[in-house]
């Protein structure tokens, strides 16, 4: 029986604790530096350590696979992860809660801002074919859906913003260093309310290394990750934007 | 060699659409010029630095003649006036410039048969020096050997360009041929080029003269070590294109990545501005012995691989087009496609094989690069190091040329040491254990890989005639490519742009036609 109040990693027997890793070290390969391998791994709290492979990688470096037992465990009771609310739609009750609720369409703005050139995963939400079988917003017959691709300045998003009367901003960051992509977020975010447009728009946020909790710290309304699809975003929208209650028939659509 | 039987006859037929394409294109480039083109050639006179603001010296002399309207003439015309009045050299005379102690449009005018001289006189001087670095090259390349194909092409992207050297060094050793250098996100989009050594870049380093330098002595340095001559590759697109392009001559890179429309579909940088930028890009590179790299593996990051198969050919063939225009050799033409069909798909591996082998027969000359799966890298690394094993496979089977390696974690960061180290173990790995399987196999007659094939080539000819008719501005206006739409007043640096007038002043245009072709 699985214990609830401490869960370990499962190898092949419950409670083993096993654990793979793997790591280089910028020292060249060596008697020393495998014991030095075995010795950092003891200290993460792997016990039984054991180097399973050691190989030079260049005359400087020096490449690890080592697994160990976790000596830790995991109390699942009360853990709380903040995730979006949300029923999901289909596309075709997508566009007829729009139909229904809006009378004209919703316009969506997307762009993966700043430095950002990986264009995929605001492709796999917005392009008409979608991504894995799931179309994307710019296939939905009530949604006026304008990516505008990769390393989209901030200026640019919000100048769009006005020129489209966009209800909602979908913003994707991929590939990251050294966190850029927070700068990134923040910097759109505090632009946002300068122009005193935070309030208008739904901000949503997508990207592998992006998690609702995170989106939520940021300042926008809800961070999807891997794994999402135009409808889970629409299904958002839609709901968050009638929540939200700030529709306005009066706005045009581009 | 040739396994797909294919009719030579239509393969004829799309290089006689994609020779009209690029001919309605070229009246508009020899008509004419752009800042970033006479920037360069302020750069081919041995002009470089930045004033104190930080700006680079070209910009500033350039600029001040674009605003005074007088570029139709050239930037030769008025510089070499300079030179020949004030008797200093190309880099005196540029801070003075900069400086406002002179002021080009305020001195004599010698007669223009004078100035016509000097210019021509300087030019091949000019170009003696990169001349030398391609001699270089070829000496490097003749006493320690080369990468064997498909070379392993890998990526160092730290930031900083000292780590990078230090990264660079170790992929060699570990078997890297190539070295690409990512360059900082948003270069493309500058219009000028950033000087010094970069240290803190986001996903890359600039490319500048200075970085160009320290990667290319890091790794004369461990081909020496390693008993191979080790390619250097940046990026020769966006805005300055054919700046970066003079900078890759001056210091002996290999590679550059130099497509024709590459800024106009992805970074949407004006076309009317790209087509002349690319024509003298590819003047230098084909000048410098420069293999480029064409980014037709884009498309099928946004559109889909199965369907879209025939654009990717169709672009081949447009961008051999404008690359013969300038005289390069077949031989220099990395052209591009990847490895990017839905893992899901079933025979998917068919379809890459198919693709693959046509690319390689309708440009039997060429080094074809191919990339690796990107798409639908999905951070599971152990299945990502499959696909990628697929993707080596395909390559060796079909004999691809520039191999650009697929990493584990593609998808979730720019490529750690030993994400490298495994990809190029794996890679060789295969290469090794295959070696001699593309001799050995062929595909059935009629067979699925052939009829996919034919059908490709079919499709992309009807493609290349149907652009051929509406000419190319209007086919990227209906986003015929990678399903993106760019109009020809659209997109950034049109502003750039300038018309030739006949009194128009660039010898280097027909001194780098001329040798070319006939240096390689």
């Amino acid at each position: 029986m699985v214990d609830v109040n401490h869960v370990k990693p499962y190898g092949d027997t419950l409670n083993d604790g096993m654990v793979q890793l793997s790591f280089t070290l910028p020292i060249p390969l060596s008697n020393a530096a495998k014991e030095a391998a075995r010795q950092l791994t003891a200290s993460m709290g792997l016990e039984e350590a054991a180097v399973a492979h050691a190989e030079g990688i260049s005359d400087t470096f020096s490449f690890f696979i080592v697994y160990g037992k976790c000596s830790h465990g995991v109390n699942i009771v009360g853990i709380t992860v903040p995730e979006v609310a949300l029923e999901v739609l289909s596309k075709k009750e997508i566009d007829d809660f729009i139909r229904t609720h809006l009378n004209r369409k919703l316009n969506v703005v997307g762009a993966c801002i700043e430095s950002d050139a990986h264009t995929v995963g605001i492709d796999a939400i917005m392009n008409i074919k979608g991504f894995n079988g799931h179309k994307g917003l710019e296939s939905y017959h009530e949604i006026n859906a304008v990516n505008m691709g990769a390393q989209v300045a901030c200026e640019e998003v919000i100048h769009k913003v006005y020129e489209i009367q966009a209800d909602a901003i979908l913003i994707s960051q991929v590939v990251t260093q050294k966190n850029i992509h927070i700068t990134n977020l923040t910097r759109l975010v505090d632009m946002l309310e300068a122009e005193g447009l935070r309030d208008k728009v739904t901000l949503v946020v997508g990207g592998p290394r992006i998690s609702h909790e995170l989106a939520k710290e940021l300042g926008y309304d809800a961070g999807f990750s891997s794994n999402t699809y135009a409808e889970h975003v629409a299904s958002f929208l839609v709901q968050e934007v009638k929540r939200k209650n700030v529709w306005d028939s009066s706005k045009e659509t581009g | 060699m040739k396994k797909l039987n294919l009719s030579q006859e239509v393969i004829d037929r799309g290089r006689k659409y994609a020779k009209q394409i690029v001919d309605q294109v070229q009246e508009h480039i020899d008509a004419h010029s752009t800042v970033a083109v006479e920037r360069s050639v302020l750069r081919l006179l041995g002009i470089d630095g930045v004033d104190q603001a930080g700006v680079p010296l070209v910009n500033g002399i350039v600029e001040e003649l674009h605003n005074a309207g007088v570029l139709g003439k050239g930037v030769m015309y008025w510089f070499v006036n300079g030179m020949i009045h004030t008797k200093l050299s190309s880099q005196q005379l540029a801070e003075c410039i900069v400086n406002k102690t002179i002021h080009l449009l305020e001195l004599p005018r010698t007669p223009e048969g004078e100035i016509e001289d000097a210019a021509l006189q300087l030019a091949i001087r000019s170009l003696a020096k990169i001349k030398e670095r391609r001699q270089e090259r070829e000496a490097w390349i003749a006493s320690l050997g080369k990468g064997q194909e498909p070379m392993l092409y890998v990526i160092v992207a730290t930031g900083n360009v000292h780590e990078d050297a230090i990264q660079a060094q170790a992929a060699a050793r570990q078997g890297a041929d190539i070295i690409a250098v990512i360059r900082t996100t948003g270069q493309s989009l500058l219009d000028y080029v950033p000087y010094g050594p970069t240290t803190t870049g986001f996903g890359g380093t600039y490319a500048t003269q200075a970085n160009f330098q320290i990667l290319r002595q890091a790794l004369d340095e461990v081909g020496k070590e390693v008993n191979r001559y080790i390619y250097l590759t940046n990026y020769c697109s966006g805005l300055c294109m054919p700046e970066i392009a003079v900078m890759g001559a001056l210091e002996r890179l290999d590679v550059m990545l130099n497509d024709s429309m590459y800024g106009i579909i992805f970074r949407d940088i004006n076309m009317k501005r790209t087509f002349v930028d690319q024509y003298f890009s590819r003047l230098i590179n084909g000048y410098a012995g420069i293999i480029i790299n064409t980014g037709e593996d884009n498309y099928l990051t946004t559109a889909d691989a199965i369907e879209s198969g025939h654009t990717v050919l169709a672009s081949e063939l447009i961008n051999e087009q404008f690359a013969f225009r300038c005289n390069m050799t077949s031989e220099q033409l990395g052209l591009g496609h990847a490895f990017e069909i839905d893992p899901q798909t079933p025979n998917g591996f068919m379809y890459e094989l198919a693709q693959a082998q046509l690319v390689r027969e309708v440009f039997p000359k060429s080094p074809i690069k191919y990339m690796p799966p990107t798409k639908y890298m999905t951070g599971n690394i152990f299945k990502g190091h499959v696909q990628d094993t697929l993707f080596n496979v395909c390559s060796i089977m079909t004999g691809q040329s520039l191999h650009l390696l697929g990493i584990l974690t593609e998808a979730i960061h720019t490529p750690l040491i030993h994400d490298r180290f495994l990809s190029i173990e794996s890679a060789k790995y295969v290469f090794n254990n295959l070696r001699g399987i593309a001799d050995e196999i062929y595909f059935r007659e009629g067979g699925f890989i052939q009829q996919r094939a034919q059908e490709v080539l079919e499709k992309a000819v009807n493609l290349l005639e149907d652009i051929a008719d509406i000419g190319l501005m209007q086919a990227l206006a209906l986003g015929y490519f990678a399903d993106i739409s760019r109009t020809s007043e659209g997109g950034r640096g049109l502003q750039g742009v300038i018309v030739k007038e006949c009194s128009y002043l660039n010898p280097f245009i027909p001194l780098m036609l001329k040798g070319g072709n006939s240096n390689g």
